[in-house]
C-alpha cells in the first residue's frame, strides 16, 4: 500500500475530532471501512491526537498522542489492509522538551513500512503504554530504552536495567547527560 | 500415602547457574542466568552490557565519517556491510549518485563477508555441539577470504573499505584472480563441511527437532536473518530492499519452515551456496570507472530522517538518523539483528536441556558487541 | 604373585636371600609399584602427546613440535609447569573431600594397570578374576570424579560429576556384559589364560559374529566410561566450562587428567587382551621371540587408542538424555542377545579355530 493510501486509512481510525476518550469505531474497524469516506476522515482527524508525516523520510511517518498508541499500534496489527506485524525498530529519542519513541513496523503480508512516533509528556516522570503484548520483541527493547532514556512503560512484565547496572545513575542517550570520566565531548 | 512422604524428603529444586559471562558457549561476555531443574532449563535471562560502548551516544558527536568506523566494532563478523549500511545512509540523504563500479565492488565484498562469517559461525556450531575439528576447516576457508580482504584494504577483520561516496581505494589487482581462486577452492571445500558435520547421525539427533520457533514467533520477536528464515519467514533484506548491485544478480533466498536448530543450520550452509553463485555472477563484470565520488571534507546530512536498512550475516542491520541538518546526527539508531534475535533465546530454550540451550545459541549466531553496541 | 621379566628373576633371588621373606615381599611389591608407576606416568604424558599430534592430524595443524625433537617433550614440559602451579580452591570447598578426590581417580587407574599383561613374563599381578578385577576397579575412579564435583562448591562441577556417575553406571553394565560374553569361550577370567586360549585364533575371530558386536558395544561404552567424546558429558566444555574438575589446578588438575588418558589406554589394553590376542603375534610369525609380545600388545592397544582418538577428533557429542537412551534402549538389550548367540555358538561348538 502507497503511504498516501495507508493515510486515509489510519486516519479514518480515528474520526472523532475532540476525542481525549477512546473512539468506539476503532476497536472493531474493518477493512470496508476505508473505501468509501476517506477525504471526510482525513479531514476529522484531530492533530493533536494523530499526525501524519512525510517530510524528510520515505516513510509515512504517524504522530501519535502517547494515550492513543496502545490503541493504534494493535489495530495497526490486528486490521487486515494493514496487518503491520513485524516490529524492526524501536528507537528512543530525546527531543529536547520531552522524550518520544520511534517505532518502525513492516507488515509481512503487504511489505509496506510505517513509522509511529510518540512523545512522553516532558522529562521528569516520562511514562507510555508499553507494547509487549502486541510485538514480543517489544519487551526486549523497551527495557533498552528503559535504560538509556528513562521512559517507564506501563503494563511491562520485567522493567529494569537492561545494559547498565541497577544502581547507575542518569540515563545516557539523553542528551543532558554528563560524564566527566567516561565521556569525551569535542 | 507413603510415597507423598517419600517424594517430600526427596522434593527438586530449581536452582540458578551463571552461563557466561566467560563462558565458551556464550561466544563473547553475554551473562545467561540460567534457572534449572537438574538438566532441564526453565528461564533464561540474558544480562547484557559487559562490553557496552554507548556507540549511539559517540555517534551523536562524531562526523559521518566517523561514524562508518564505529560500526566495524558493532557485529565485527560482517564489519563491511556494517560500513556499507551507514555509507548507504548518507548517500541516500545525500543523493548521490554512486557508480556501477562502486556498487559491485561492495556487493562482492558483501558476499565475501557473509561467507567468512558463516565459515566462522560453522566452525564455532561444530566446536558447540562438541566436533572440535569443525573449528579449523571452517578457519582454513575464512582464512582465503581474509587474505584477500587484507590485500584489498589492509585489514582482516575490520576494514573500513566503504567510506560515503564509495570506496576507500580502488580493489587491488590481484582481486578479481583471487577471488575467483577462492570460488574455484570453497566450491570443493563446502561439501566437505556436508560430510563431515552435517550428515553425522550425532549431530542431527541434537539439532533436529531442538529449539522450535514458529513463523508467527519469529516475526513477533523481530527475528530476521537465518534464524527467522529458517522459521519460513522470508525476510531477506537483499530481496525485498535491494542495495548496490543486488537487484541485478539472482539468488534463491535460503528457506526452511521447520523452526528448529537444524533448520537454521542448513539456511546458513545453503546461504553460503548463494553467496558463492552471487559473488560468481559478479566478479567478471566489475564495471570500469571511478572508485569514489567526491563529497565534501565535511558532511552534513540535510535535515530529516532515514532509515536504511541491510542484509549482514546475522540478519537486518537497521540504520536510523535524525538529522537536524549538522555534521553530527541528532540521533542514530542501530537496529542491531542479534539484540532482536537474542530476545526469542527464552522462548525457544525453555523445556530443553543445557546442551540443547548450547546448540540452540550457536544457531542464533550472536555476535556480543552487535547486542551491546 | 607371579613376577616380573626374567631379567628381573636375579633381583628377586637376591632379595629373597638377603632379607626374611615378609619384608623381602613388601620390598619387591613397592619396587614394581614404582616402576609401575614411573613407567605409566611417562606412557600417559606420550599418550597425551600422541593425542595432540592426532588431533592435530584431523585439523589441519602440525601439532607441538618445538620442545624434543618432534615435540616428544612437549606434555613433559606441560608436567613441569602444572607441578609448579599454585594449588588454588575455593573458598567454601570441602577441603578434604575436595583433595582427595584426584588420587581416588589416578590411584584406581593405576592399580587397573597391574592386570594388564604387556607379555608372558610382563605381568605384574595374574590374578584368577583378572576381568572382574579390572572391572571393579574401573568403576572406582567415578567416585572420585564424584567427590571431586560435589566437594568442589560449584554448580558447573556439580552438573559435570553428576552427567559422570549417571554415565559411568550405566555404561558399567555394558562393559561387563560385553566382556561376558567373550568370558563365555574362554571359560576363565584370568587374563594370561584368556590370552592363551586364543593361540587357536584371536578372540575376534573365534567368536566371529557375536564377538565382533561384542567388540563394538565394548568400544563405545569403553568411551563412554571413559568420559571421552563423543560422551565427554562430564566435562562438556562448550556447556559446563570444565565439568567436574573446573575448581582444580596444577598437579590435581594433572592427575585428573592423566587418569583420563591412563583409562582410555586401559580400556584399549583390555580390548586388545580380550579380543585380539593380547601378546600374541598375528600368525604366530614371532612367537620364537617372547619380548617383542610387547610390541605386539602395545601395537594392538595403540592402533585401537588411534581409534578412540578419531571418535574424538570427529564426532559430535551427544546429548545426556540420549547417552543413556542409547545405553538402557540400544547396547544392553542387544548385549543380552548377544550373550545368548555367544552361549549358542559355544554350545554348538560353531566357533571358528585353526
Amino acid at each position: 500500500m502507497t503511504n498516501e493510501a495507508l493515510q486515509n486509512l489510519i486516519g479514518g481510525w480515528f474520526p472523532n475530532p475532540e476525542a481525549d476518550k477512546v473512539p468506539a469505531a476503532v476497536t472493531d474497524s474493518e477493512s470496508e471501512e476505508d473505501s468509501g469516506d476517506n477525504q471526510v476522515a482525513q479531514q476529522q482527524v484531530n492533530p493533536s491526537l494523530l499526525e501524519f508525516t512525510e517530510e524528510g523520510s520515505e516513510h509515512l511517518n504517524i504522530s501519535v498522542h502517547s494515550h492513543l498508541l496502545h490503541q493504534l499500534m494493535s489495530t495497526l496489527k490486528e486490521n487486515a489492509a494493514t496487518r503491520f506485524d513485524y516490529l524492526f525498530c524501536l528507537s528512543g529519542v530525546d527531543w529536547g522538551e520531552e522524550l518520544g519513541v520511534v517505532y518502525h513496523l513492516e507488515s509481512t503480508t503487504h511489505r509496506h513500512i510505517v513509522v509511529v512516533k510518540v512523545k512522553t509528556d516532558g522529562r521528569e516522570n516520562p511514562t507510555l503504554d508499553s507494547i509487549y503484548d502486541i510485538w514480543a520483541t517489544a519487551e526486549f527493547h523497551e527495557r533498552e530504552v528503559y535504560d538509556f532514556f528513562g521512559i517507564k512503560f506501563n503494563n511491562h512484565p520485567n522493567l529494569k536495567r537492561l545494559f547498565l547496572t541497577e544502581d547507575w545513575v542518569g540515563f545516557p542517550l539523553r542528551k543532558d547527560y554528563v560524564d566527566d570520566i567516561n565521556m569525551i565531548i569535542k | 500415602m507413603e510415597t507423598t512422604t517419600v517424594n517430600s524428603n526427596f522434593k527438586s529444586e530449581k536452582y540458578q547457574i551463571n552461563m557466561g559471562p566467560q563462558h565458551p558457549a556464550t561466544h563473547g561476555v553475554l551473562n545467561l542466568l540460567l534457572t534449572i531443574d537438574g538438566e532441564i532449563i526453565k528461564k533464561v535471562e540474558p544480562d547484557l552490557g559487559y562490553i557496552h560502548r554507548s556507540i549511539e551516544k559517540m555517534c551523536e558527536r562524531d562526523s559521518y565519517q566517523q561514524i562508518v568506523h564505529l560500526t566495524d566494532r558493532m557485529d565485527y563478523l560482517s564489519s563491511n556491510i556494517n560500513n556499507e549500511a551507514v555509507c548507504l545512509t548518507v548517500e541516500k540523504a545525500l543523493q548521490l549518485a554512486i557508480p556501477e563500479r562502486v556498487k559491485v565492488i561492495r556487493t562482492i565484498i558483501g558476499e565475501l563477508t557473509r561467507i567468512s562469517s558463516h565459515c566462522l559461525w560453522w566452525g564455532v556450531m561444530g566446536m558447540d555441539v562438541g566436533a572440535l575439528t569443525t573449528y579449523f576447516y571452517g578457519f582454513r576457508d575464512r582464512e582465503m577470504i581474509n587474505d584477500i580482504m587484507e590485500e584489498t584494504c589492509g585489514a582482516r577483520l575490520t576494514m573500513n573499505y566503504n567510506v560515503p561516496g564509495g570506496l576507500m581505494f580502488d580493489i587491488h589487482p590481484n582481486f578479481v584472480k583471487r577471488v575467483k581462486d577462492f570460488i574455484a577452492h570453497f566450491k570443493t571445500k563446502l561439501p566437505e563441511f556436508d560430510t563431515l558435520l552435517t550428515e553425522n547421525i550425532i549431530f542431527q539427533k541434537r539439532t533436529k527437532g531442538i529449539g522450535i520457533l514458529t513463523r508467527e514467533d519469529a516475526i513477533s520477536f523481530g527475528a530476521s536473518g537465518p534464524v527467522a528464515r529458517a522459521s519460513g519467514y522470508s525476510c531477506d533484506v537483499r530481496k525485498y530492499h535491494p542495495y548496490s548491485a543486488l537487484d541485478r544478480v539472482t539468488f534463491k533466498e535460503a528457506l526452511r519452515t521447520e523452526g528448529d536448530t537444524f533448520a537454521r543450520y542448513s539456511v546458513r550452509i545453503q546461504e553460503m551456496w548463494e553467496s558463492l553463485s552471487i559473488v560468481e555472477q559478479l566478479i567478471d563484470n566489475i564495471p570500469e570507472g571511478e572508485h569514489r565520488v567526491k563529497t565534501n571534507a565535511v558532511i552534513k546530512l540535510p535535515k530529516g530522517e532515514f532509515y536504511q536498512k541491510v542484509e549482514t550475516a546475522r540478519g537486518e542491520l537497521g540504520v536510523y538518523v535524525i538529522s537536524t541538518g549538522t555534521k553530527s546526527p541528532y540521533r542514530l539508531k542501530f537496529r542491531s539483528p542479534g539484540f532482536s534475535n537474542l530476545s526469542l533465546l527464552n522462548h525457544i530454550a525453555v523445556g530443553g536441556k543445557i546442551g540443547d540451550l548450547v546448540a540452540t545459541m550457536a544457531t542464533l549466531d550472536l555476535v556480543i558487541p552487535d547486542i551491546d553496541r | 604373585m607371579t613376577t616380573a621379566l626374567s631379567i628381573t628373576k636375579n633381583i628377586h633371588d637376591w632379595l629373597f636371600s638377603t632379607m626374611p621373606e615378609g619384608v623381602a615381599s613388601i620390598v619387591e611389591m613397592t619396587l614394581i609399584a614404582l616402576v609401575y608407576l614411573g613407567i605409566f606416568s611417562v606412557a600417559g604424558l606420550f599418550l597425551v602427546l600422541m593425542e595432540r599430534r592426532v588431533a592435530a592430524w584431523f585439523q589441519l595443524r602440525i601439532g607441538p613440535n618445538r620442545v624434543g625433537f618432534q615435540g616428544l617433550l612437549q606434555t613433559m614440559a606441560d608436567a613441569l609447569k602444572l607441578l609448579s602451579k599454585e594449588l588454588t580452591g575455593t573458598v567454601k570447598a570441602d577441603k578434604f573431600l575436595y583433595n582427595l578426590a584426584p588420587y581416588f581417580v589416578i590411584i584406581s587407574s593405576l592399580m587397573a594397570l597391574a592386570v594388564i599383561p604387556f607379555t608372558k613374563d610382563f605381568h605384574a599381578f595374574d590374578i584368577n578374576i583378572g576381568i572382574f578385577f579390572l572391572i571393579a576397579i574401573s568403576s572406582i575412579g567415578v567416585i572420585g570424579i564424584l567427590l571431586g564435583g560435589w566437594s568442589s562448591n560449584n554448580k558447573f562441577a556439580l552438573i559435570g560429576a553428576m552427567r559422570s556417575g549417571v554415565q559411568t553406571i550405566s555404561y558399567e553394565l555394558s562393559i561387563g556384559l560385553s566382556l561376558l560374553t567373550m568370558v563365555l569361550i574362554t571359560e576363565t577370567l584370568q587374563l594370561s589364560e584368556i590370552v592363551e586360549v586364543q593361540k587357536n585364533g584371536w578372540l575376534i575371530v573365534q567368536g566371529h559374529i557375536p564377538a565382533i558386536i561384542a567388540f563394538m558395544i565394548f568400544m563405545i561404552a569403553g568411551t563412554a566410561e571413559t568420559n571421552r567424546a563423543p560422551f565427554d558429558m562430564a566435562e562438556a566444555e562448550s556447556e559446563l566450562g570444565a565439568g567436574f574438575h573446573t575448581e582444580y589446578s596444577g598437579m590435581k588438575f594433572a592427575y585428573f587428567f592423566l587418569a583420563e588418558f591412563i583409562n582410555m589406554f586401559i580400556i584399549a589394553a583390555i580390548a586388545a587382551t580380550v579380543f585380539f590376542g593380547g601378546w600374541l603375534s598375528p600368525f604366530g610369525i614371532t612367537e620364537s621371540i617372547p619380548l617383542l609380545g610387547v610390541f605386539w600388545f602395545l601395537a594392538k592397544t595403540l592402533t585401537l587408542v588411534f581409534l578412540m582418538m578419531w571418535f574424538r577428533w570427529t564426532f559430535p557429542r551427544l546429548r545426556v538424555d540420549q547417552l543413556l537412551t542409547l545405553e538402557w534402549k540400544y547396547l544392553l538389550p542387544i548385549n543380552l542377545v548377544n550373550i545368548v548367540i555367544m552361549a549358542a555358538v559355544v554350545w554348538l561348538n560353531l566357533t571358528i579355530n585353526f
